[in-house]
């Protein structure tokens, strides 16, 4: 399987990690992709930045766990998964998630197990600045709590 | 000897992102209890309940796990990334 797992503060160009999680592998039948964006809104309040911190060593250790799990899981032939950290902007691309398999269903599963199970074990922390200009952490949701847990349910 | 490091608004609400502690407790779960002994807002982060997750080596780790001389103890709030 061909893999690829980043954290970094540059700019995330979604668009231009897809291609190379499928190319040259005839193989390959079907390719799903998350997109995490930065939403202009949350709370009620319009939030202008936000800053993303994270475990350094730690972080990259759980994605690896994360995707090693998909991977035992689902019949995969590549996935990237990248993240940002430091400062974004409303609509800056937070996360890709990008899976590739022979057939759309392991893809289409994969996809989502990975971003549900990122959002519960992966140690980032978002803290926003509202247009106001208050600076807040965020919040988890519980709703992602039983995203995740779902996929134990499921096991 | 352990190294303890704290994230997020624990970090902040802590005024401390890392320290080293020469006594090494037997648990995750006594190390806790040690931090919420220095009193005031240590007590408060460690003792009233709050969610406060825990990592040992940089990987989760359950309230009761051991602790050995060389770890690394992170602890943070749940997690908010993606």
């Amino acid at each position: 399987m061909n893999v690829e797992i980043r954290v970094q503060d540059t700019p995330l160009d979604a668009v231009a990690e897809i291609a190379p999680v499928y190319a040259g592998q005839a193989s390959i039948g079907g390719v799903v992709s998350f997109i995490g964006l930065m939403r202009d809104m949350n709370q009620g309040d319009a939030v202008s930045t936000m800053k993303l911190e994270h475990y350094p060593g730690m972080t990259e250790k759980a994605l690896a766990a994360i995707v090693d799990e998909a991977a035992s899981r689902w019949d995969l032939a590549g996935v990237r998964l990248v993240h940002r950290v430091g400062e974004i902007r409303p609509q800056d691309p937070i996360v890709l998630v990008c899976v590739a398999s022979a057939h759309r269903g392991e893809a289409f599963r994969a996809c989502e197990f990975i971003i549900d199970y990122l959002k519960t074990r992966a140690p980032f922390w978002k803290r926003e600045q509202t247009a106001e200009g208050k600076t807040r952490w965020v919040d988890s949701r519980g709703s992602d709590e039983a995203a995740a847990a779902a996929w134990e349910d499921s096991k | 000897m352990i190294r303890v490091l704290y994230f997020a608004s624990l970090r902040e609400r802590l005024a401390c992102s890392d320290e080293t502690l020469e006594a090494v407790p037997a648990t995750v779960t006594d190390l806790r209890a040690q931090l919420a002994g220095r009193g005031g807002i240590w007590h408060e982060v460690f003792a009233d309940g709050q969610r406060v997750l825990a990592a040992v080596n940089q990987e989760m780790a359950g309230a009761g796990q051991a602790l050995q001389d060389g770890d690394e103890v992170g602890f943070f709030p749940p997690v908010t990334g993606g």
